[in-house]
């Protein structure tokens, strides 16, 4: 059970654009209200109401400021959930053979009556994607929806997972990533997709767009500030005259230089 | 990581208690009756407590058979098949050396190698995992085996042979701190690659995906009493093997003075053995803690 295959007939998994991504968290709620309420056990929480509020969530947006050496400061919001690696840590390590790899579609699913809740899955995965159900005591991990990307009961626009189905942003694709002419594997090559950690060895299936490059901000931004530059650059008139007596007089002035 | 006091019980008894039991099951010492009673509970109880505190960490404890099923890939698995073949050939080669005065010598040997093949085993679960650099180190199997085999030398009144398996066991701990300490810069992971961002500028953890914590941050990301760390080596280095070391070399007459310096020995190394374990996994940091900027 807990052997990998050597080979999925097809390699499910998620394109998420870190271009295009705006950070509102639609994909984290969405997730969470549908896997709470369908496969497995539900995603609990602890202390919801209370002063330190905690829970189980399959899906998480980290906020990135990326300094490049020259020039602003950018901001990248990026979604993070299981990746489904073709060369799962998460499968080998689980003693019960709970964890397994999908040979069909390459999905990693967790079998939660046979699940002990050792937490080993969850140490051996780099991503983070794998939290335990403290109320459950059993491993919670993005199904990629399994309950609804083959449900007949739904319409064929909601057979994509959950997360995907809401992004208004778009920034979130859902295909085979092991046929070359699929969209995601398109988009992928197009954008040169890249994986997370590839030191790590996972060989994760999820791919991430990097960002586009943003245009220079220039320092002057609007082009026609110059043709509005002040007359004068200190004041007249009585106001001028008011600076100047105060100025005179003993005692320290806040402000300005003079 | 979070150093769960169920699972340093756990390493520190059961590998004090194989170690011990791999003593007995080769004849050190030759004890047969009351006494081999005494030392079979002492090592078995060792075993035993620690393997039953290792399940308080599971979130599904009655389910903790299961884990025997996977040892063709799970290092976990291969641990509790280990542990419970160890436990049931030496429970049959202590019946007897108890009860019928007879000491089997082959079931002996094998109960010996099943003993240390768990504490390796053990160690495989840590040393594995690439996730944590510290552990991901072939030093990590090298220390629980020579932890296991000083502390067993020790419990089994070897007093010959334990201040210099200890010494060895001393030594290889001094490498493993100053190699863990190095592990994680020379992985190679970092923020950079956690998010493929790197080669577009610095990066930098903005905003947490939560305000709160959450699972993954309480179990991998353990930064309270990290700043003790250097004066916690002292107390382990210290308690766990320069203690007993000197208290076997120093030269004492009667016998029960031996007998008590025997026992302050046993109690500093356990002591320190536990501050090395806390250190073991407070020390030790996962990668995932990179997406929050933390380590």
């Amino acid at each position: 059970m807990t052997t990998l295959p050597s080979a999925t007939e097809k390699k499910l998994g998620l394109v998420i654009d870190l271009d295009t991504c705006v950070g509102c968290h639609a994909c984290v709620i969405s997730c969470k209200g549908w896997n709470t309420e369908n496969y497995g056990a539900p995603l609990s929480d602890q202390d919801a109401y209370g002063a330190d509020p905690s829970g189980t969530f399959l899906n998480r947006v980290h906020s990135f400021e990326v300094q490049p050496p020259e020039g602003h400061a950018q901001l990248v919001h990026f979604p993070k959930s299981c990746l489904h690696c073709e060369d799962a840590p998460c499968v080998t390590v689980c003693p019960t053979g709970a964890s397994y790899k999908r040979v069909e579609d390459g999905i990693v699913l967790v079998n939660e009556d046979n699940c002990i809740g050792c937490g080993l899955c969850a140490w051996s995965c780099p991503y983070g994607a794998r939290e335990l159900d403290l109320a459950e005591g059993v491993m919670k991990k993005c199904t990629l929806c399994v309950d609804r990307i083959y449900n007949e009961n739904l319409p064929e626009v909601d057979r994509v997972p959950s997360c995907v189905r809401t992004c208004p942003a778009g920034a979130r694709h859902f295909g085979d990533l092991g046929d070359p002419d699929s969209d995601v594997s398109k988009l992928v090559a197009e954008r040169e997709g890249m994986d997370l950690m590839p030191e790590m060895g996972t060989k994760p299936v999820n791919k991430y767009l990097p960002p586009r490059p943003k245009d220079q901000i220039e320092d002057q931004i609007d082009i026609l500030a110059p043709l509005l530059a002040p007359v004068t650059e200190g004041p007249g008139g009585f106001m001028g005259w008011l600076d100047k007596a105060l100025d005179k007089l003993p005692g320290q002035s806040s402000g300005g230089t003079a | 990581m979070h150093p769960a006091p169920s699972v340093i019980v756990f390493t520190t008894l059961s590998g004090l208690g194989f170690g011990l039991l791999a003593y007995l099951g080769l004849g050190y010492p030759p004890v047969t009756g009351w006494v081999a009673f005494v030392f079979y509970l002492i090592g078995f109880g060792l075993a035993v407590g620690g393997l039953l505190a290792s399940t308080f960490h599971l979130g599904r404890p009655e389910r903790a058979w299961r884990a025997l099923t996977q040892w063709k890939t799970s290092w976990l698995s291969r641990e509790g098949l280990c542990a419970v073949a160890a436990l049931l050939v030496m429970g049959l080669y202590a019946i007897g050396a108890i009860f019928l005065d007879q000491h089997w010598t082959l079931l002996g040997l094998l109960g010996a190698v099943l003993s240390i093949a768990t504490v390796f085993t053990t160690s495989m679960i840590y040393t594995q995992l690439k996730t944590i650099p510290r552990w991901n180190m072939p030093l990590t199997p090298v220390l629980f085996l020579s932890f296991s085999l000083a502390g067993g030398a020790l419990l089994a009144g070897q007093e010959r042979l334990a201040p210099w398996l200890l010494l060895v066991a001393g030594a290889v701990q001094l490498a493993y701190w100053a190699k863990g300490d190095q592990a994680f810069a020379s992985s190679g992971t970092s923020m950079a690659t956690a998010t493929g961002l790197g080669d577009r500028g610095a990066v930098r953890a903005f905003e947490p995906p939560h305000t709160g914590s959450n699972y993954l941050l309480r179990e991998f990301v353990h930064v309270v009493g990290r700043k003790h760390a250097l004066k916690l080596r002292v107390f382990a280095f210290g308690l766990g093997f320069v203690l007993p070391v000197l208290c076997l070399w120093l030269p004492t007459e009667s016998s029960l003075a031996k007998h008590l310096m025997a026992a302050v020995a046993v109690l500093a190394h356990l002591a320190g053995v536990v501050v090395s374990r806390w250190l073991f996994f407070a020390q030790a940091e996962h990668v995932v803690g990179l997406y929050y900027g933390k380590r």
